[in-house]
């Protein structure tokens, strides 16, 4: 119902060409992410890496993905925590 | 050596060989030796819109088969000396030609002419990668549309995989009175969506559905819009800087018309 009073309301006013914007956004998200299956790979190592500084992780159940609404992308990542570390490396500071 | 340029755009009928016949013939009437490659096997569409259907013997296939010499396949263009054709085959067998044949296919051209214009067929299949193979630089054509910029989207991502660095874009069949009242995709989307640079924009245009009908490429037309959209990205193509034609000028709207006549408005 606020969708629909949203079209009606709305289109005049803003035109379409935002919603081709918006919805291209989108799609380009999840098409770039798929094209080169090798980004979320990538992206695991490098996290792996960052959060090892601060704890230990399960890096084998560890878990990356893009996830979508209706309008939003989210990275979800799932890093199942082993032990936190006592004593932390703060990368910036040395 | 010349310069093997290559038009794509992944969706078909955004303007790939409106395109190459008009930025071909452009640069041939600036001074360049030019030839017109299309490798859109089975569906043949360069000769008419150049309109020089009429005079085909060989083709892309028979070169590459070794049926002729290259020198015969290919056409001497009406109005210019420097310009040729190399038609596509009507052949069903799309795997006819493959990408080592076309890259030495290329280096051949560029030995002979100063630019080497490929149009390239629809799709992300073995004829896009034929296209490509023997390419130095790459051109994209996109519509302001979602599903063409999308696709736009995709093909530079795989030129970029094939080491075709840097492509630029064209956009196509842009309305400025739909820009103007936001039902469009502008200029400035589309760059930012594609993060590629722009090589020029091309209004739709009813001189080309005219032009095409005729065989005559429009970029001799000196009245059209979408001409000197193209005659200023041939000579961008050269290195030359040229404005982007003012497409703001053409979308005043009638009630800004009147106010300028009656003096209400610079
Ligand atoms: N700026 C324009 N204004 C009006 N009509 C246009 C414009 N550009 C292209 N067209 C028309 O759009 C149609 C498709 O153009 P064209 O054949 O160049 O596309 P293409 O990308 O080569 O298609 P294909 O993918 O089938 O090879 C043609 O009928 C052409 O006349
Ligand atoms: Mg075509």
């Amino acid at each position: 119902m606020i969708d629909f009073l949203k079209s009606v309301l709305g289109k005049e006013k803003t035109g379409s060409k935002n919603l081709a914007k918006e919805r291209l956004r989108l799609v380009l998200v999840h098409d770039r992410a798929s094209v080169s299956p090798h980004l979320l790979e990538s992206l695991k190592v490098d996290l792996i890496q960052v959060i090892s500084n601060y704890m230990e992780i399960d890096e084998k159940a560890l878990d990356v993905q893009l996830s979508s609404d209706n309008d939003s992308v989210a990275l979800v990542a799932n890093i199942p925590v082993i032990k936190m570390k006592r004593t932390y490396q703060d990368a910036r500071a040395n | 050596m010349g310069e093997v340029v290559v038009v794509t755009s992944g969706k078909g009928g955004v303007g790939k060989t409106t395109t190459t016949a008009n930025i071909g013939t452009g640069l041939a009437a600036l001074g360049k030796k030019v030839v017109l490659v299309d490798t859109d096997i089975g569906l043949r569409n360069l000769d008419v819109v150049m309109g020089l259907e009429n005079r085909i013997v060989y083709d892309l296939v028979d070169v590459t088969k070794g049926n002729c010499r290259l020198r015969q396949a290919l056409i001497k263009d009406k109005r210019f000396d420097g310009l040729f054709l190399l038609p596509a085959a009507q052949t069903k067998d799309k795997t006819a030609v493959n990408a080592s044949e076309m890259q030495n296919l290329c280096e051949s051209l560029q030995e002979e002419f100063d630019f080497v214009i490929i149009d390239c067929p629809a799709g992300i299949e073995q004829g896009f990668k034929n296209a490509i193979a023997g390419a130095h630089k790459a051109l994209v054509v996109t519509t302001p549309e979602v599903s063409a910029v999308r696709d736009a989207d995709r093909i530079i991502g795989l030129l970029e995989a094939n080491n075709l660095r840097d492509p630029k874009l064209i956009i196509n069949r842009i309305r400025p009175d739909m820009v103007k009242r936001g039902d469009m995709m502008n200029i400035e989307d589309m760059i930012d969506i594609l993060a590629i640079e722009l090589l020029g924009v091309v209004p739709e245009d009813e001189q080309i559905v005219v032009s095409t009908n005729r065989g005559e490429p429009v970029v001799l037309d000196i009245q059209s819009r979408a001409g000197q959209a193209f005659r200023n990205i041939a000579k961008r193509l050269l290195g030359e800087e040229v404005p982007l034609i003012n497409l703001e000028r053409y979308e005043e709207g009638l009630v800004n018309k009147l106010k300028r006549f009656l003096g209400f408005k610079e």
